[in-house]
């Protein structure tokens, strides 16, 4: 955990907000000006989300340090698997099986 | 709180109490997760049912969102700033930071509140339609955190001021932090899967 304590500038800060700030506006882009198919465009937008998260969790929240560092990566990705399962789950369960009746 | 102390380490991991805090304190946000899950799965399935009432198109408003968007975004940035500045031991950026976070977020709130009010006065309430019921739940929980989140830290900032900088407030102040990160994760879901999503088709 030697975290730049005397480093002068949030250098990491500052990386992680300009990055923000670009998936953010190139989210916007790809959604709305671009002729993109609705699904090509949800799994892009969907995947800078899912990047911006990390970034989040990586450069503002130092997931990773301490010295429950991997607990939280542990922790942290059994959520993102629960998140999936719920979602995807119920979206699947609750709208395909109209099709079958 | 005494066992334990290692100076070495930045204030709030100095001690096995503060250490196991932080731990708890992530095991929440894992279960915050799943929470916040629960509501994104209903909105997943009830989004598209309108019963003749508005669609996301007929009431988003990009402007406004975006502005939303980057209030929270820069409060997450001025949220790290404020513990970076802690751990230069600089009580006076870290408050300065902080109520500047807090500023960012109260603009949010007024924002989604505005943005709320807006949407009942075109007859988009949360009784109109399935899409609108699960819409207000999912942002309106965001928002609930949102504002608890400020309530919060202003406690924290409270304490600050009349303690000072040690390894509890320290602790104290880092968890905040976590949470306050936590909430824009979340935005950043909410932007991609609800407004983003709602304005493409």
């Amino acid at each position: 955990m030697e975290h730049k304590a005397n480093s002068k500038y949030p250098i990491s800060h500052i990386i992680g907000f300009l990055l923000s700030l670009l998936l953010t506006f190139a989210a916007v882009f790809v959604a709305l000006k671009t002729q993109l198919s609705f699904t090509i465009v949800m799994w892009i937008i969907g995947s800078l989300a899912v990047l911006q998260a990390g970034l989040q969790l990586f450069m503002f929240m130092h997931v990773t340090e301490g010295e429950d560092g991997k607990a939280n990566i542990i922790n942290m990705a059994y959520a993102a698997f629960m998140a999936i399962v719920i979602v995807a789950g119920s979206i699947w369960v609750l709208t395909s099986g109209h099709a079958a009746h | 709180m005494s066992a334990n102390v290692n100076t070495s380490l930045p204030l709030e991991y100095q001690t096995e109490q503060s250490r196991l805090n932080i731990l708890g304190f992530w095991i929440f946000l894992g279960a915050e997760i799943v929470l916040f899950a629960t509501l994104f799965a209903v909105y997943g399935v009830l989004g598209e049912r309108y019963a003749n009432g508005p669609t996301p198109n007929d009431i988003f408003k990009l402007k406004d969102v975006m502005i939303e968007t980057l209030l929270l975004l820069t409060s997450s940035f001025t949220c790290g700033l404020a513990v970076f500045e802690m751990r230069r031991h600089r009580l006076k950026g870290l408050l300065t930071w902080l109520i500047v976070t807090l500023l960012l977020g109260l603009g949010f709130l007024f924002m989604e509140i505005n943005e709320f009010i807006h949407y009942v006065h075109e007859g988009a309430t949360m009784q109109t339609s399935a899409f609108l019921s699960s819409f207000f739940i999912l942002l309106g929980t965001h928002g609930a955190h949102v504002t608890f989140g400020i309530f919060w830290a202003v406690m924290i900032i409270i304490q600050l001021i009349q303690r000072g900088l040690t390894p509890v407030t320290a602790r104290k102040t880092f968890i905040i932090s976590l949470y306050w990160h936590f909430l824009d994760v979340v935005w950043i879901f909410i932007f991609t899967f609800v407004y983003l999503k709602g304005m493409v088709g």
